[in-house]
C-alpha cells in the first residue's frame, strides 16, 4: 500500500530525538488540561500559540497533535474521579464512570479508558491516514464553486446541528461572521473603527483566547463553587480478564461510530459518545449494572471519543474545513505557517502530512504508556487552589494575546471578546460557530471572488458543478427538516401546555 | 412595546406561568445593534475595483441583515418564554446566585494590566495581574501570590526571550533583566 509507505518515511521523520520531545510535552501538556478544570485542549492551543513563532513547524505540529490527544484522554479522569466532565465529549463517561469509582472501581474504569483510548486511537489513525489522501484527491479537482458549496455547509452544520438551540447557533455564527469582516482585506477598510492596529482584521489567536480562557474564567468566577468538590482517590489502573472480556467489543464498537461522526461536519463526539453508550447498554449482558457502573459505559464512549478526535482530521487535512474549536486553531497555526490544509497540502507539503500523521501513532502509544502509572498525580492534580488556577489561566491568556503583536491595543480587544464569552456563556450561545464563522467567514468570501471572477460575474456558475448541487440539495433537505422539526416541538409543547391547564 | 404583544400578553398568562429572561432583551438589543452598525458601515463603502465581482459591500449587507433579524428572532424567541440553559463545569455552581462583583473586580484587574504593560513592562504588570487576580478570586495570602506573580512573569518572559528569541518590552526594568 502506497499509504503505508509514506507512513513508515514519517515515523522516521517522527522518531527524531527533538520531535519525540514535543510529542511527550504535547501528551503530557493534554492530558494535563484534559485533567485540570476550566481548561481544554483549544484553549491550551490557543495559549500556546507563541511558540509557532520560533519552533520549526513539524515540531509545533507534532505537539499540537499530542495535546489533542491528551485532552481527549484527560477529560475521561475528570469525569470518572469528579462525576463533572470537563469537556463536552466526556459528559457520557461520567455516567457510569463516576458509579464505578464510588463503588471502588476507579482503577479499572481509569484502565478501560486508556486502553480503550488507545485502542480506538490507533484504529481511527490508521482509518486517517488511509481515507485523507483518497478525499484529498477528489477534492483537488473541485472548482471554486464546489468550495463555496462545501464551506456554506460547513458553516450551516456547524451551527446548527451542535446545541438545543439553533438560533443561538446561528447567532453565535454571524458574531463570528462580523468580526471575520474586520479589516481591510477587500482594498476598503471595514468595521474599523478608523482604527489602524485593525486593517489586517482581529487575529484569530486573540478571538479564540478571548472567547474560551478570558470567557470561561469569567464565567466560572460569577458562579466558583464554594465547597470543593468530592474526589475519589485513585491508585495504579488495572483490569482483571473478566473486564478485558467485557471492554474489547465496546471498545471496537466505540471506534465505529466515533470516526465517522468526527470525520463529518460538526460530526463532534458528542453524538458518538451518547449512542454508543445506548449501544452497549442495549447489547450488555449485564444491563441490571448500567446506572450503577457498567464498565461497558464507560469502554465505549471514551473509544468513541478518540476516535472522533481522529476522525475531525479527515475534513481539516483533506479539505481545510474545521469540525471542533481544537481544529480550527491547528488549521490556523498551520497558516501562521504559511501552509494551507487542504487537498494540495498531500503534494506541497507531503513529507510534513506524513511526519504528521505518524506522530499521531506515537502519541497515542505514549499516552497509553505514560498515563496508566501516572493515572494517581493526574488525580492529585484535581485538589489545585482555584484562585491560582483561573488566576494563571487569565495571567497566561494576557501573555499569549500580547506576544502577537506586543500592543496594549490586543488585551484590550481580549477584554471585550473576553466579555463578550462571558454573556455567550450566560445566555447558552456556543462559542464553535463564532470561531469556525472568524475562519472561514474571510475564506468563503474570497472563494465567492474567485469563482465570479472566472465566470465573469455570471452567478449560475455557482450551481454550476455537481458536487455544489449535491451540497446545496443536502442543506436545502436538512434547513426543511429543521423547520418541520421546531414546527412539530412546538405543535407538542402547546398541546402540553392545554394539557397541564386542563 | 407594541400593542399586539401586549394583547398576546393578555391571552397567555391563565394557561402557563411563563417565565421570562428580562436580560436576554437586553442581548437582543445588542444583536440587532452590531448588525445594524454593520448594515450603517457597509453603506459607507464604495464600489470597488471593476474587476472585482464581489463588491467589498455584498457581505457586509447580507451579514448585517442577517444579524439584525436573528436579533428580533431572538427577541421574539424570549418573550414566547425562551430561558438559556447556562453551561455547567467542574467548577461552576448553578445553584447560587450569579457572583458579578468577583467578575467586576477580575475586570478591573484585567485593565490594570493592560494600562500598565506599557509604561511598567509584562514582569511588573504580569505580576499584578496574576496575584490581583488571584485576591479578587478569594485568596488571602497576598505575599504568597505576589510571589507566584512574580515567578511566572520572569519565567515567561525569560521563556521568550531564551526558548522563542522573542524579547517582551521589559518597561521600567529595562537594562535590570
Amino acid at each position: 500500500m502506497d499509504s503505508l509507505g509514506l507512513l513508515a518515511d514519517g515515523l522516521a521523520g517522527a522518531a527524531t530525538p527533538q520531535n519525540l520531545l514535543y510529542a511527550v510535552l504535547g501528551v503530557l501538556l493534554g492530558t494535563l488540561v484534559g485533567v485540570l478544570p476550566g481548561i481544554g485542549p483549544a484553549m491550551t492551543l490557543a495559549l500556546l500559540f507563541p511558540i509557532t513563532y520560533a519552533v520549526p513547524v513539524d515540531s509545533a505540529l507534532i505537539m499540537f497533535a499530542g495535546i489533542y490527544y491528551g485532552g481527549m484522554y484527560g477529560g475521561s479522569t475528570t469525569s470518572i474521579l469528579l462525576n463533572t466532565p470537563g469537556e463536552s465529549s466526556s459528559v457520557v463517561t461520567a455516567i457510569e464512570g463516576n458509579k464505578m469509582a464510588k463503588a471502588g472501581r476507579a482503577s479499572q474504569a481509569l484502565a478501560t479508558a486508556a486502553i480503550g483510548s488507545f485502542v480506538a486511537g490507533t484504529i481511527a489513525t490508521l482509518l486517517l491516514v488511509l481515507l485523507a489522501p483518497t478525499v484529498a484527491d477528489v477534492v483537488v479537482e473541485l472548482g471554486a464553486p464546489s468550495y463555496v458549496a462545501l464551506l456554506a455547509i460547513a458553516l450551516l452544520a456547524v451551527s446548527a446541528a451542535l446545541g438545543s438551540s439553533k438560533l443561538r447557533g446561528f447567532i453565535s455564527l454571524f458574531l463570528g461572521l462580523t468580526i471575520g469582516l474586520i479589516g481591510t482585506s477587500t482594498g476598503q477598510a471595514r468595521l474599523t473603527f478608523g482604527q489602524p492596529l485593525l486593517a489586517d482584521g482581529v487575529d484569530v489567536v486573540v478571538v479564540a483566547v478571548a472567547i474560551f480562557a478570558i470567557g470561561e474564567a469569567l464565567w466560572v468566577a460569577a458562579h466558583l463553587r464554594r465547597r470543593p468538590l468530592e474526589i475519589i482517590p485513585v491508585g495504579q489502573p488495572w483490569m482483571s480478564k473478566k473486564d478485558w472480556g467485557r471492554s474489547w467489543k465496546p471498545w471496537l464498537r466505540g471506534t465505529a461510530f466515533g470516526f465517522p461522526f468526527g470525520a463529518m461536519p460538526a460530526g463532534g463526539a458528542e453524538v458518538p459518545t451518547f449512542l454508543s453508550y445506548l449501544t452497549e447498554r442495549k447489547l450488555s449482558k449485564h444491563p441490571e449494572e448500567f446506572g450503577k457502573g457498567a464498565i461497558e459505559g464507560v469502554a465505549g464512549p471514551e473509544a468513541a471519543n478518540n476516535a472522533s478526535a481522529a476522525g475531525t482530521l479527515v475534513p481539516l487535512l483533506a479539505i481545510g474545513i474545521p469540525t471542533t474549536a481544537t481544529a480550527a486553531i491547528i488549521l490556523d497555526a498551520m497558516r501562521s505557517y504559511g501552509i494551507q490544509p487542504g487537498p494540495q497540502l498531500f503534494e506541497n507539503n507531503g513529507d510534513l502530512v506524513w511526519t504528521l500523521l505518524a506522530s499521531l501513532f506515537i502519541a497515542n502509544t505514549l499516552l497509553l504508556v505514560l498515563n496508566l502509572p501516572l493515572a494517581p498525580v493526574w488525580a492529585k492534580l484535581l485538589r489545585i487552589p482555584r484562585p491560582y488556577l483561573y488566576a494563571g489561566i487569565l495571567f497566561f491568556a494576557a501573555l499569549g494575546s500580547y506576544s502577537v503583536s506586543f500592543e496594549a491595543f490586543d488585551l484590550l480587544l481580549l477584554l471585550l471578546l473576553g466579555l463578550l464569552g462571558l454573556t455567550m456563556r450566560r445566555f447558552a450561545i456556543p462559542v464553535l460557530p463564532l470561531i469556525v464563522g472568524v475562519i472561514l467567514g474571510p475564506d468563503l468570501e474570497m472563494k465567492l471572488t474567485e469563482a465570479l471572477a472566472l465566470s465573469n460575474g455570471d452567478v449560475s456558475t455557482l450551481w454550476g458543478e455537481p458536487v455544489a448541487v449535491v451540497a446545496y440539495t443536502v442543506a436545502a433537505i436538512f434547513l426543511v427538516f429543521l423547520g418541520v422539526n421546531s414546527l412539530r416541538r412546538r405543535r407538542t409543547q402547546d398541546e402540553q401546555k392545554v394539557e397541564v391547564d386542563a | 412595546m407594541t400593542t399586539t404583544s401586549d394583547i398576546g400578553a393578555d391571552e397567555t398568562p391563565a394557561t402557563t406561568t411563563r417565565v421570562v429572561d428580562k436580560a436576554q432583551y437586553g442581548l437582543a438589543a445588542f444583536i440587532v445593534l452590531v448588525g445594524g452598525y454593520v448594515l450603517v458601515d457597509a453603506s459607507g463603502l464604495t464600489k470597488g475595483f471593476a474587476d472585482q465581482p464581489v463588491q467589498p459591500y455584498a457581505v457586509p449587507y447580507v451579514v448585517g441583515t442577517i444579524t439584525v433579524l436573528l436579533g428580533l428572532a431572538l427577541a421574539l424567541a424570549t418573550w414566547r418564554g425562551d430561558v438559556p440553559e447556562s453551561e455547567g463545569g467542574e467548577d461552576v455552581d448553578l445553584t447560587q446566585s450569579s457572583d458579578w462583583v468577583t467578575v467586576a473586580k477580575l475586570v478591573a484587574v484585567f485593565v490594570a494590566n493592560l494600562l500598565l504593560v506599557d509604561p511598567l513592562g509584562w514582569v511588573v504588570s504580569g505580576t499584578i495581574l496574576f496575584a490581583g487576580a488571584a485576591w479578587a478570586l478569594g485568596s488571602r495570602t497576598p505575599i504568597k501570590d505576589v510571589a507566584i506573580g512574580l515567578g511566572l512573569s520572569l519565567l515567561t518572559w525569560y521563556g521568550f526571550y531564551v526558548g522563542l528569541g522573542l524579547p517582551i518590552p521589559a518597561g521600567i526594568l529595562d537594562g535590570v533583566l
